[in-house]
């Protein structure tokens, strides 16, 4: 099965650069005959499809691992707020025109990374003070945050002038359409690969921790550690990602969802496949959205969150039969 | 009716006092359990016996007093260290992930893993002789949101076997099962205790079972321990009225002779 993903997501990334409004075939590898078409597909399409690939993973990675941390299939970048708090984390950046970079990392990046660790020890804080991790209070905590931080970036918005509104803008519907340069997804790359890293070492905790903290703790994780590190690592992939493209929905929620149905629910097998299918999924997300409506595109976040949308309410639906009993 | 326990101690509590929030749920609590024992732990609710167990197992951290695991203090221990010495059964738990059995009792071999290795050949036999042991070899490959409550808490008890550890801790193993399921659970517990020579400390309601079951019973109220002895010694109607604050009716079982409780009859229903 895992192969079979592998050679799906290979082929998605080999053939996403060649499809697109405009014809370029493969021949434009070998042939520069016409250097228009060369630059179509080195400096817009590729970099495009890579960048879609690694946020495409960080995404859901990230979804997976709070699903096992929170036991909770509705746990989810985005439904955590942590998505929000990259958001606005980001857009504090680009109001107050921060160009400072530490570690050949961006202020725009650390600043959504900020936002994103801010927005998970709140939510972890107020689902932690309610007793036990059920549904509704995770969601609700999620939503407050979410609602509040999103508030700020209003206020944000309303405060700048009429370029940097726009830009927050279209940069908040979540998309891939600003990504043209090759140095972004080397803003990403070391975090997304990271994130990945630190998550593929703890697939037993998460196992563990997904059965629940008392027996983890029994069975000898370190819980408290386990899961400042997963968090940490999450906040670091979202954090990448969202200051690139924005916040975009629901990756988190069906891809993992999806995978666990084709390999179950051992994360050993679970990483890897949530790894290779959440790429090859926002690429082909985002080829529809940058083909439907050529010559304009249509944000890849509008797109994910319609399809995403349904799928909430069908996993809110049917989760009393599923691992989440409370 | 088991060998006898050996005089060495597993785990010794002394003066062992815990507190959640501000309520004091253990008051200096002292005790030992030796090695090769069967140990029940009996009590009213809310007495502290669940608390007690997880204190042992770092589930809760904190408290004041000393524990100490195998003549070690339990803050030395690393967790991983603590798993392969002490493994722990908990209360039946409705919100379960759909892992299958193996997958589960596999993860029970947590503290030998290293990150990135497959398993080894070690855990594969640590995984079969737990499975065949409890006797839920047949459903491997079956979903533990699809098993009964039995069937669970085999599955639970074959995690923790797997787990290698001399010491298994059970928070109310039969609490919620048919008669069968007791019985068979009730068997097995007795075998590991008498054959592979496990420590067991069973918390639990039921004190004619504890009685029969165990070599040493000790019992909490609010906190304190109200008794700590043989089972003998439980089974008198104002050291259990002293225990639960409540009356109770003893008679001699028609076979052994010891005393077991039989419930009270309603006012008016005697002859």
């Amino acid at each position: 099965m895992l192969c079979l993903l592998a050679l799906f997501a290979l082929t998605v990334l080999a053939g996403a650069p060649f499809v697109g409004g405009t014809q370029v075939s493969p021949r434009v590898l070998w042939d520069a005959s016409d250097p228009g078409k060369v630059d179509i597909l080195w400096k817009i399409r590729i970099p495009r499809v890579l960048m879609a690939f690694l946020a495409g993973t960080g995404l859901a990675i990230s979804g997976m691992a709070f699903q096992a941390v929170f036991r909770n299939p509705l746990a989810t970048p985005f439904t955590l707020g942590v998505s929000s708090g990259a958001s606005l984390g980001a857009a504090v950046a680009i109001h107050s025109r921060l160009v400072f970079s530490i570690a050949g990392i961006p202020a725009v990046t650390w600043l959504a990374f900020a936002g994103a660790v801010l927005a998970i020890v709140l939510v972890y804080g107020l689902t932690r003070s309610r007793r036990g991790f059920s549904s509704g209070t995770m969601l609700l905590a999620g939503v407050a945050v979410s609602f509040f931080f999103s508030s700020i970036l209003l206020l944000l918005q309303y405060l700048s002038d009429f370029t940097q509104t726009f830009l927050m803008l279209r940069w908040v519907m979540g998309g891939l359409d600003n990504v043209v340069r090759f140095h972004e997804i080397l803003d990403v790359l070391p975090l997304v690969v990271a994130g990945s890293l630190v998550i593929l070492y703890l697939t037993h905790d998460l196992n563990l921790l997904a059965t629940g903290e008392e027996l983890a703790t029994a069975r000898g994780v370190e819980v408290q550690r386990a899961k400042i590190v997963l968090f940490f690592a999450c906040s670091l992939m979202v954090g990448g990602v969202v200051a690139v493209c924005g916040p975009i929905g629901f990756v988190g929620l069906m891809v993992p969802h999806i995978c666990r149905l084709l390999v179950g629910p051992d994360h050993r097998w679970l990483t890897p496949a949530t790894w290779l299918f959440g790429g090859a999924f926002l690429i082909l997300c985002d080829t529809l959205a940058r083909t439907v409506r050529f010559p304009t595109e249509l944000p890849v976040g509008i797109l994910t969150a319609l399809l995403g949308g349904p799928f909430f309410l069908w996993l809110l639906l049917r989760r009393s039969a599923d691992w989440d009993a409370v | 009716m088991n060998q006898r326990a050996t005089g060495e101690a597993a785990i010794e509590i002394r003066d062992f006092s815990f507190r959640i929030e501000k309520k004091e749920i253990l008051r200096g609590v002292s005790f030992s359990v030796y090695r090769g024992e069967y140990l029940s732990i009996v009590g009213p609710n809310g007495a502290g016996k669940t608390t007690l167990l997880k204190c042992l197992d770092r589930i809760y951290t904190g408290g004041k007093g000393e524990i100490r695991v195998f003549g070690r203090p339990l803050e030395r221990y690393r967790q991983k260290d603590l798993a392969r010495h002490i493994s722990y059964v908990p209360q039946a738990d409705g919100r379960i992930f759909p892992f299958t059995v193996a997958q589960f009792v596999l993860m029970g071999r947590y503290p030998y893993f290293s990150p990135f290795c497959s398993i080894s050949k070690e855990d594969r036999r640590a995984v079969a002789d737990a499975m065949d042991l409890t006797g839920i070899a047949e459903f491997a490959d079956r979903r533990l949101d699809t098993l009964s409550g039995g069937e669970r808490q085999k599955v639970y008890i074959a995690a923790a076997l797997a787990q290698g550890a001399e010491v298994l801790l059970l928070d109310e193993p039969t609490t919620f099962l048919d008669y069968r399921h007791q019985m068979e659970i009730r068997d097995l517990l007795a075998r590991l205790n008498t054959e592979s020579g496990a420590t067991i400390v069973a918390v639990t309601h039921d004190v004619n079972r504890a009685a029969t079951d165990s070599h040493r019973i000790v019992a909490l109220r609010q906190g304190l321990v109200v008794f700590c002895g043989q089972p003998k010694e439980i089974m008198q109607p104002h050291v259990l009225q002293h225990i639960y604050g409540t009356s109770f009716l003893l008679v001699p079982h028609p076979k052994t002779d010891l005393p077991v409780i039989v419930p009270h009859v309603p006012q008016g229903s005697e002859p």
